[in-house]
C-alpha cells in the first residue's frame, strides 16, 4: 500500500452539487455529489488507489473520509477538488487573515487510502464533528 | 388541462433567469413541470413539492432529536433568544426577498445584533476591493448586446451559473453582436481545465493561487513591456496573446468568481483585476462583474447599503452601524467567541462554513429559518421551515449586475406555513413587546437615543 500523498485542495460548485443540494442535503444524492475528491489520474496512481475507492483526507485543520474519483475537469496533477459542502469544510483552512473570508482554496492536504471506512452523510458528518 | 405560469424568476443563482415557464395543476397547488430552467433551478422548483417536506417548526430535545412545535412557540423562542443575547449574529439573508431582509435588519437594530450575509464567504473580498478602488461595471444586457471579448476569471459558469453563457455572455445574438458566439472571443483563467475552459478560445490554466501574478503580468503586457518566460505557470507568449485580444476588443468584460475571492490574496486579487479593467479602458471599453452566487445576495448588500451604509458584516451592537471585515464578519465572530446567539435565515453555514465555525454555532442558542433540512437546521436548537421565496411567495431580488427583479409566486405553500416576511414581522413585533417590558435602566445598546 502506498503512503499518503500530498496535494493542494480547492473547493467550489459543481452542477451535481447544486442539483443535489436543492434536492435535499439530507439525501444520499448529496453525499454522492459532494462526499468525493476529484483527483488527477496521475495522483490516483501515485496513491495506488482505484477509482471510486474511499480515501482519508487530512489537513492541519481536520480530517474526513471521501470517495476518490477521477477528475473530469482536468488534467490538474497535484491539485485536488472537493465540491463545496461539509466534507470540504471539514478540512479547509478557516483562517480569514483579518478580512472575513476563510481560505477555502489552496489548503495543503494529505490523502491516504481508507478502503474500509465509510463516507458519512452531510448531517451525520456535521453532527459528529461538532461534538469533537 | 394544466395551466402554465410564464415569465417566472428562477430563485437559484445570481443570473436570476426571468424566462421560466412552469406548468401547474388546475387548482394551482402542484408544480408539474418546469421549462427553460437549468438542472439546478428545475430541481429547486420540483423539490419544493416533495412529500417529506418539513412544514412546522422543530425544537431540538436533550437527546438531539427534534420535536414539532407551533409557529407561536418558535416566534417566542426566537424573540427571547435575540432579546436576551448581548451580541447575536444574524447571518444569511441571501436566499430571501429584500422585503424580508429589511424586516430582519429592523430586528437586528432593535436587539443590537450583527448582520452578515453570505458575501462573507463569497464576494466579501470583492466588496472590500470595490470600496478600495471602485468598479467600472455594466449590466448583463449591455454584455449581451455589445460584448465581443468575455473573460471568465476563477469562475466556472457551466456549473455554477448554467444559463449565464446562453442568456447573456457568450451565445446570445444582441444588437451589436449579431453573430452570437461566433463574433465573441472567450478567455478563461482557472487552475483546472474546467468545462467552461474547454469552450474557450484562450484557456490559461494557471497555478492555483497565482492570480495576482498573472493579473500583474497582463498589466505589463498591455504596456508592451518585457515579461519573464513563465508567469504563474503560463508561458509569456500566451499572456501576450490574451492581452492583445483584450486590448483589441470593441467592448470587453471580465467576470470573476470564487477562484480569486477565496484564494490567498483575496481582496487584493480583485483590486488588481479592477486595475486591469481600468488599464484596458485606455484602449477600449471594458467592464468587470462579480459572478454573485445566491439569487439575492446582491439584494442583501443593497438593502444593508441603503439602511446602514455597508454591504455586509454590519455591527449594530453599539446602537450605530459599524463595519470592519475581519472583526464583524461571521467566521471571525464565531471563531473568537464574540457572539452569544446565532440566527440564520436563507443560508446554510452548517454546510458552507469551515467546521471550526460550525462547532461554535452548535454550542450557542441558535435558530435556523430554512425551507430545507440542512446541516445547519440539524445542529440548531430551533428549525423554522418557511415558504420558498420565488416559488411560493414573491418578493424583490437583485441580479448579479444590481438590477432588481420582482420574483413571482407560482403555487401556494403547504397549508399553515409561514413566509419569511410573516415570521420576521411577528418576531419583530414580539421583540418590541419584550423590549418594552424590560426593566427601566436595563442595559441595552440599541435603545433609541431620543427615548
Amino acid at each position: 500500500m502506498a503512503d499518503a500523498i500530498r496535494l493542494n485542495l480547492i473547493t467550489g460548485r459543481t452542477i451535481q452539487q447544486g442539483v443535489a443540494m436543492e434536492g435535499g442535503k439530507e439525501k444520499p444524492a448529496y453525499t454522492e455529489a459532494c462526499g468525493i475528491i476529484e483527483m488527477d489520474p496521475v495522483d490516483l496512481k501515485r496513491l495506488g488507489a482505484y477509482r471510486n475507492t474511499n480515501v482519508r483526507v487530512t489537513s492541519e485543520f481536520g480530517s474526513v473520509v471521501v470517495k476518490a474519483v477521477e477528475a473530469t475537469q482536468g488534467p490538474h496533477p497535484g491539485l485536488a477538488y472537493i465540491p463545496m459542502g461539509p466534507w470540504a469544510n471539514a478540512v479547509v483552512n478557516p483562517n480569514t487573515y483579518g478580512m472575513g473570508m476563510p481560505t477555502f482554496k489552496g489548503t495543503p492536504i494529505q490523502v491516504s487510502l481508507a478502503t474500509n471506512e465509510h463516507v458519512l452523510s452531510s448531517v451525520q458528518l456535521v453532527q459528529k464533528l461538532v461534538k469533537e | 388541462m394544466a395551466k402554465t405560469v410564464t415569465d417566472v424568476i428562477c430563485p437559484f443563482c445570481g443570473t436570476l433567469c426571468d424566462d421560466l415557464e412552469i406548468q401547474v395543476s388546475d387548482d394551482g397547488t402542484r408544480i408539474l413541470e418546469v421549462y427553460n430552467a437549468c438542472a439546478i433551478g428545475a430541481e429547486k422548483f420540483l423539490h419544493s413539492q416533495s412529500k417529506d417536506r418539513v412544514t412546522r417548526p422543530r425544537m431540538q430535545q436533550e437527546d438531539g432529536s427534534y420535536k414539532e412545535v407551533s409557529y407561536d412557540e418558535a416566534i417566542e423562542y426566537t424573540a427571547r433568544m435575540l432579546v436576551n443575547a448581548k451580541k447575536p449574529l444574524m447571518y444569511g439573508w441571501s436566499s430571501t426577498s429584500c422585503e424580508a431582509q429589511s424586516i430582519g435588519h429592523e430586528i437586528a437594530e432593535a436587539v443590537g445584533g450583527i448582520v452578515d450575509n453570505t458575501a462573507t464567504v463569497c464576494h466579501g473580498s470583492s466588496l472590500i476591493a470595490i470600496q478600495d478602488v471602485g468598479i467600472p461595471s455594466c449590466t448583463l444586457g449591455e454584455i449581451k448586446n455589445r460584448a465581443d471579448v468575455v473573460v471568465f476569471w476563477g469562475c466556472n459558469p457551466s456549473h455554477a451559473h448554467p444559463r449565464h453563457l446562453s442568456r447573456y455572455s457568450i451565445f446570445p445574438r444582441g444588437f451589436f453582436t449579431g453573430k452570437g458566439h461566433k463574433g465573441r472571443k472567450m478567455i478563461v483563467v482557472d487552475p483546472r481545465n474546467t468545462d467552461t475552459m474547454k469552450m474557450a478560445d484562450v484557456g490559461l490554466q494557471l497555478e492555483q493561487g497565482r492570480d495576482y501574478e498573472l493579473l500583474s503580468a497582463l498589466r505589463v503586457a498591455f504596456r508592451d513591456e518585457e515579461l519573464p518566460d513563465v508567469v504563474a505557470g503560463i508561458r509569456k507568449e500566451k499572456i501576450y496573446e490574451a492581452a492583445e485580444i483584450m486590448k483589441n476588443a470593441r467592448f470587453g468584460v471580465i467576470f470573476f468568481g470564487m477562484g480569486v475571492t477565496q484564494s490567498l490574496g483575496k481582496n487584493h486579487n480583485i483590486d488588481i483585476a479592477i486595475m486591469v479593467t481600468k488599464d484596458l479602458n485606455e484602449f477600449t471599453k471594458f467592464s468587470i462583474i462579480a459572478m454573485r452566487g445566491h439569487y439575492n445576495v446582491t439584494g442583501s448588500g443593497a438593502v444593508l447599503g441603503w439602511q446602514f451604509g455597508y454591504p455586509f458584516a454590519t455591527d449594530l451592537s453599539r446602537g450605530f452601524a459599524r463595519y470592519n471585515p475581519g472583526e464583524t464578519t461571521a467566521n471571525d465572530l464565531l471563531r473568537r467567541d464574540e457572539c452569544d446567539a446565532v440566527f440564520v435565515l436563507g443560508s446554510d453555514p452548517g454546510a458552507h462554513f469551515p467546521i471550526s465555525s460550525v462547532k461554535k454555532i452548535a454550542r450557542l442558542p441558535s435558530v435556523a429559518v430554512d425551507p430545507h433540512i440542512t446541516p445547519t437546521t440539524e445542529i440548531s436548537k430551533l428549525h423554522v421551515p418557511v415558504a420558498f421565496v420565488g416559488v411560493e411567495v414573491g418578493g424583490c431580488c437583485y441580479r448579479m449586475d444590481n438590477v432588481p427583479i420582482e420574483s413571482r409566486k407560482v403555487v401556494d405553500p403547504p397549508e399553515g406555513m409561514m413566509t419569511d416576511t410573516e415570521f420576521l414581522t411577528r418576531v419583530r413585533d414580539r421583540v418590541a413587546e419584550l423590549k418594552a417590558q424590560a426593566p427601566v435602566g436595563a442595559p441595552s445598546a440599541a435603545e433609541p437615543q431620543e427615548a
